[in-house]
């Protein structure tokens, strides 16, 4: 399968990391669907079944990202979820999937820190579907 | 899948086996638990009795009716208290009147389920009561692993300042790249979108000294005698370009002119923040006006505005640290969500208070009152 077969659920209330993420996967060659919010990923999910999502952690709620990534998996366990995020683990708070009991409860694939560039992040996608 | 047990405290035997037979098949499920709950039911039909199962058994909830015949529901809360048991405990009782309510409230029952209850009544109390035990626990955890949640305002204060800084990043490598065309002309909104990330970032950290120099210990404190209709004035001259871009028309009324006591810097924190929050969330064509007056003990200064208002569940957080009202009308507004917590922390360190009254559509209006008015006497 071609990148073009892909479509991509981009959620980001940050309205210039979506623009640009957006921007990005496209000009890679995948096909997108953004949403500016958690509630507004959440109705994209309700209809559609995207390949691959990318959720930001806090949106409207500080959670936002490990709630999106809970209900993705339930209702599709099979697609793939990157969770992006802007604080950084120097702060306390840090996430990573490299251990048994976080990667139990943080339902995503993949952890990323934002400002990656977008080859690395095309790089992990297409780990992901496998391309 | 993991069991709960839980401890059903009532004499009437219908209650007991109801809930017995309510919550045998319920599971309960949210995000991030990693498995269904169930629950492990067990009875008693008196306070004693259920002391006694308590001290053996250590449930992680109780249902507790307030009348039983010997010792009360409440002498068995507080003897839950004063142990120290780490139990949620929920009151089921027809007499719920505000005296047990309130003594139910001090000695930590968490919950409140009126008799007669309905099965899905039951149902979604456990579900709430589950899902705080559960955040208890993980919280529990994740102090014990070292990773205190104490470092949420660095975490925040770094989510905010990387933000614009990932922004105009990713923008700039658009263009180091040419990804949108060899033209300056096709990447206009690029530009004009990074302008506008950095003013945001810079309000964040003028609004950062801000908060530092309060939160600091001041050996250089410059109490004098400030006069806050200067301030005031001070403010609006401030305040006054973005208003007239906004056709907002401020007016300062001086009922009774206030002397105060005070280092003129933060009265101008105060000053500045709400008169300018006053023009920021304010319609086209509205009004603000920044009242002073003063009695025999206090100064009290009203800064009131015809703005889009706050919800009466979002005042809740309003002086809280990065905490931005966001909605449809307040996404295009750019603000650091430290502004009122600095204005609320200064005027504590006077001792004195801030508080607000609004309507959503209609308006707003913050009361400040300090304390310690000083006239011509000096």
């Amino acid at each position: 399968m071609k990148k073009s077969d892909f479509t991509i659920l981009v959620a980001d209330d940050d309205p210039d990391y979506l623009y640009q993420t957006v921007f990005g996967l496209e000009k890679a060659g995948y096909k997108t669907v953004a949403a500016a919010s958690q509630a507004e990923a959440e109705a994209v999910i309700a209809r559609f079944r995207p390949s691959l999502a990318i959720f930001d952690l806090m949106m409207e709620n500080d959670d936002s990202g490990f709630i999106l990534c809970y209900r993705i998996k339930r209702k599709y366990p099979d697609v793939p979820v990157i969770l992006a995020t802007a604080v950084s683990h120097e702060t306390g708070i840090s996430f990573s999937l490299d251990t048994g009991s976080e990667k139990s409860w943080i339902r995503a694939d993949v952890y990323l820190e934002k400002g990656i560039r977008p080859e690395q992040l095309d790089h992990e996608i297409m780990k992901l579907l496998k391309i | 899948m993991a069991v709960l047990k839980l401890l059903v405290i009532d004499d009437e035997p219908g209650i007991r086996s109801g809930v017995f037979r309510i919550l045998n098949n319920f599971n309960v499920n949210y995000p991030f638990m990693d498995e269904d709950y169930t629950f492990d039911v067990t009875e008693a039909a008196t306070g004693e009795e259920g002391i006694r199962i308590l001290e053996r058994d250590m449930p992680d909830i109780v249902l507790l009716d307030n009348k039983l015949p010997g010792i009360q529901g409440v002498d068995v809360l507080e003897f839950i208290r004063n142990r120290k048991y780490e139990i949620v405990v929920a009151m089921i009782t027809s007499y719920a009147s505000l005296d047990v309510a309130l003594k139910a409230h001090r000695f930590g029952a968490t919950d409140f389920i009126p008799k007669p209850f309905t099965p899905q009544e039951l149902k979604s109390s456990i579900e709430n009561i589950t899902k705080q035990l559960y955040l208890r626990r993980i919280t529990h955890r994740m102090n014990q692993e070292g990773k205190k949640i104490r470092y949420q305002f660095l975490s925040v204060l770094s989510h905010e300042l990387k933000a614009p800084l990932n922004a105009v990043e990713g923008y700039l490598k658009m263009m180091q790249e040419k990804e949108s065309g060899d033209s300056i002309n096709d990447y206009a909104t690029a530009i004009e979108r990074s302008l506008q990330r950095i003013s945001g970032m810079r309000n964040l950290i003028m609004d950062l000294l801000d908060f530092t120099k309060i939160r600091l210990e001041r050996k250089d404190e410059k109490i004098e005698e400030v006069h806050l209709k200067e301030i005031a004035a001070g403010a609006i001259i401030t305040v006054q370009p973005y208003a007239i871009q906004m056709e907002v028309n401020i007016k300062l009324t001086v009922k009774s002119d206030a002397v105060i006591m005070a280092d003129p810097t933060d009265m101008e924190i105060i000053f500045n923040n709400l008169v300018s929050n006053s023009v920021k969330y304010n319609k086209r064509g509205g009004k603000a006006e920044i009242i002073i007056d003063s009695n025999e003990n206090d100064v009290i200064v009203y800064f009131t505005d015809t703005g889009i208002g706050i919800t009466e569940s979002d005042k809740e957080n309003l002086f809280n640290e990065f905490v931005r009202i966001k909605n449809e009308k307040t996404k295009n507004i750019s603000g650091s969500g430290l502004g009122l917590s600095i204005v609320k922390k200064v005027i504590e360190l006077y001792n004195g208070t801030i508080t607000v009254d609004s309507l959503p559509e209609a308006g707003t209006t913050f009361t400040v009152r300090l304390p310690g008015k000083q006239t011509n006497n000096t």
